[in-house]
């Protein structure tokens, strides 16, 4: 569904992603982790469509070009972005921003747009899965809110907007247990034959609550090692020394003892 | 990220929708200014000797009286000998039914989406037209005066009540105030009076809209809202001015009176004609406003300011009775090459007297935007407090926004809390509407729109939605 192939991307002279193959098929959950600064932000971006980057490679989802699109017209396609760092949009009520996304995209696809007594349905419905009580509607757009309710309300968009491929920033970052069993929870629930994700975390705490079918070590740009989850159980225990040699210029795919874990996708 | 600035540009550019002009048969003086125009206009609206000495005195103390050049504005000299002080459509200007209106003033306010027709009109607003310089028609006279509440033009509130104009005129912005009030009250030409008797409540919201339409003129209004005790209205004004190649002045005063216990809303949506990007034409609107609020009164400003080159405006409220509340809640726009200087005063004098400022700026293309605002607490003013909030909101990086405020306090047991923000229409915030499926020029919109919230929300519903339509106009294809 998700073929990405040669990806890279640079700002200015820096140049952060170095060729990223990946395949993603219908309804996988795929784990990319990997150290800091290792460039997994910025394939989630260059997925998203954020302006700034220099970006090179293929990457196409169910056979269109990807990299031609405008960040809308991604959306439109089928490409949702769980943000890191979800962003403050004071005075914009919730429930008014969550509705011009969904009718918005219904608008590109050709759909018709869904009407403010219906739409409260169905974000009654997402609100349930993420635990959010109404109010949350009421509010402007994560601001105020406190780490966790904003994450929530990732989810929260994610369940109404129903994406074809949802990519997963560091969800899990800044949550305490309760709201990252709620907030897995609810990713869980979202997972489907038609639905793929791409799980981006430095911690495998989260692959607890949400198991992959696949595991990705990203480092200094490129994925050195994939596996199944027992990958991530290995990095756990043993972090990323195995990748990341003291000598930072060294190219990491000739690191030494890689671990062997199951199978390679 | 240098697309996003593009495309401000883009939006930046604009077409004013207003910019078209009526041709109507008017009655205009020759350019230029002395005691005998002041004479001349006087003569002309048939006003009464006390109103002409009025004037002349205004025109004495005005002659004497140099040009403010404190405020943040690049402003080409003005001639005042250039500008024609009197225009005034034709046909008879006031008028007892709308049937009597000149049709073309009338196809005139139908394109500007403002139908005279009683029966046409937004339910609930009695609307007061002028143009050029003279009050066209008032709608709903009748059924306001059912209730006691007076609302006619300012020339006929002269002949018919020159009791309380009278008294009223000048008690708030005295003539000498500063050179603009001091040139308007030389040669005012039309506006709007009001008044609510003892305890009433006016049934509806009441509105002026001014159009200029001549070449070469200025428009100088008087402004009069007097509200006697324990009585409350809300008051709405709109503008807009044909598309021209040079700069027109625009000069007006307004005066509030709320006695005590009374309440006075005051709402502006400004939407003269801004000038093209290149700062060519444009209103040049220098305003006076300014209540005064009586012992548990009320004065509440609300502006939303997209229109003119050069805005120069501080509606302000002296807070003289003891518990009286002032506010002040203001989005200015700025774009292409307009100016804004614009902010509010609150003079505190009474004991436990509040004010509230609410400033929201929002600067684009090669706009420049200031807040200027003083608050001022006199020694008598036990227990003053005052909260101000300003936040600016730069789109694009030609722009600049800059927050001036004056802060004066002799009474220690005030309490000021001053909040200041300046952000940029974030690329962040683009992004994630954009990521969410929202076209550019929607989300910059809808962001634009969230930041002036708490301003919006005090305007009386329908003109928030104007207001709303209308900024993204403004900003349309500037700022996406």
């Amino acid at each position: 569904m998700l073929h990405v192939e040669n990806l890279t991307a640079a700002i200015g002279d820096k140049q952060i992603l170095k060729g990223l193959d990946l395949d993603v098929g219908s309804g996988e959950v795929h784990a990319l982790m990997g150290p800091n600064g290792s460039g997994k932000s910025t394939f989630a971006h260059a997925l998203a469509g954020r302006d700034g980057y220099e970006i090179g490679g293929t990457v196409t989802l169910d056979g269109a070009d990807l990299l031609e699109m405008s960040p809308e017209a991604r959306a439109a396609a089928g490409i949702f972005m769980g943000f890191q760092y979800p962003v403050e949009i004071p005075g914009v009520n919730n429930m008014y921003f969550l509705r011009t996304a969904l009718n918005s995209v219904r608008r590109a696809r050709g759909e018709t747009e869904i009407g403010a007594r219906d739409f409260l349905a169905v974000a009654k419905e997402a609100m349930e899965l993420v635990e959010m009580k109404q109010d949350f509607l009421d509010r402007a757009v994560n601001a105020g809110f406190s780490g966790g309710e904003k994450k929530r309300n990732e989810i929260l968009q994610m369940a109404v907007m129903q994406p074809r491929l949802a990519v997963l920033d560091e969800t899990d970052s800044g949550l305490d247990i309760d709201a990252l069993r709620i907030i897995a929870g609810g990713v869980n629930a979202l997972r489907g034959p038609e639905r793929s994700m791409i799980v981006i975390t430095h911690y495998q705490r989260l692959l607890d609550y949400i198991t992959p079918d696949f595991v990705h070590v990203l480092v200094d740009g490129r994925i050195v090692q994939s596996g199944d989850r027992t990958l991530a159980l290995h990095l756990e225990n043993h972090g990323y020394a195995d990748y990341v040699d003291t000598d930072l210029d060294a190219d990491p795919r000739a690191a030494p003892e890689r671990p062997l874990a199951g199978a390679s996708s | 990220m240098s697309d996003t600035l593009r495309e401000i540009e883009e939006l930046a550019n604009a077409g004013y929708q207003y910019g078209f002009s009526t041709d109507l048969d008017t009655d205009i003086a020759p350019p230029g200014l002395n005691a005998d125009v002041v004479r001349l206009i006087s003569s002309k609206k048939n006003e009464p000797q006390w109103l002409l000495d009025w004037r002349l005195a205004a025109y004495e103390a005005w002659t004497k009286m140099d040009e403010p050049d404190w405020a943040k504005l690049n402003i080409a000299p003005i001639d005042y000998q250039a500008i024609s002080y009197w225009a005034a459509p034709k046909s008879k200007p006031v008028l007892d039914s709308m049937d009597d209106v000149d049709p073309d003033i009338r196809e005139m306010f139908d394109k500007l989406g403002i139908p005279l027709h009683e029966q046409k009109m937004m339910s609930n607003v009695a609307i007061d037209a002028i143009v050029d310089s003279v009050s066209v028609t008032t709608t709903f006279k009748a059924t306001l005066l059912e209730a006691g509440v007076i609302f006619c033009s300012f020339s006929e509130a002269v002949h018919d009540y020159p009791d309380l104009v009278r008294e009223h005129l000048g008690s708030v912005v005295p003539v000498r105030d500063n050179y603009f009030a001091a040139l308007n009250s030389a040669v005012f030409s039309d506006g709007s009076f009001c008044y609510i008797p003892k305890g009433v409540r006016c049934p509806m919201e009441l509105s002026t809209y001014f159009r200029i339409n001549s070449q070469n003129t200025g428009q100088f209004e008087r402004t009069l809202i007097v509200a006697e005790d324990d009585s409350h209205v809300s008051y709405l004004e709109g503008c807009t001015a044909p598309q021209r190649d040079e700069n027109q002045l625009h000069a007006a005063v307004v005066e509030l009176v709320a006695k005590d216990r009374a309440e006075i809303k005051y709402s502006t949506v400004q939407n003269w004609y801004p000038g093209d990007e290149n700062g060519v034409g444009g209103i040049y609107n220098f305003v006076t406003k300014r209540g005064r609020a009586h012992t548990d009164a009320k004065i509440s400003w609300t502006q939303v300011e997209t229109g003119s080159a050069i805005t120069w405006k501080y509606p302000s409220v002296i807070l003289q009775g003891d518990r009286s509340i002032g506010e002040f809640y203001s989005v200015a726009l700025s774009n292409k090459r307009q100016q804004a200087d614009t902010g509010t005063k609150m003079i505190h004098i009474g004991k436990d007297t509040t004010s509230t400022i609410i400033s929201k700026g929002i600067s684009a293309s090669h706009g420049q935007n200031t807040y200027r605002g003083l608050v001022k607490v006199m020694r008598s003013a036990e227990n003053a407090r005052n909260y101000t909030q300003c936040d600016s909101l730069l789109l694009g990086k030609d722009c600049g926004a800059h927050t001036i405020p004056y802060i004066e306090v002799k009474n220690p047991s005030a309490q000021i809390e001053h909040e200041a923000s300046t952000s940029t229409v974030g690329e962040d915030q683009l992004y994630y509407c954009r990521q969410r499926g929202m076209s550019e020029e929607d989300a910059m919109s809808m962001i634009v729109n969230g930041f002036c919230r708490e301003v919006f929300n005090e305007l009386p519903m329908e003109f928030a939605v104007e207001a709303q339509r209308l900024l993204s106009v403004s900003l349309e294809g500037s700022v996406g």
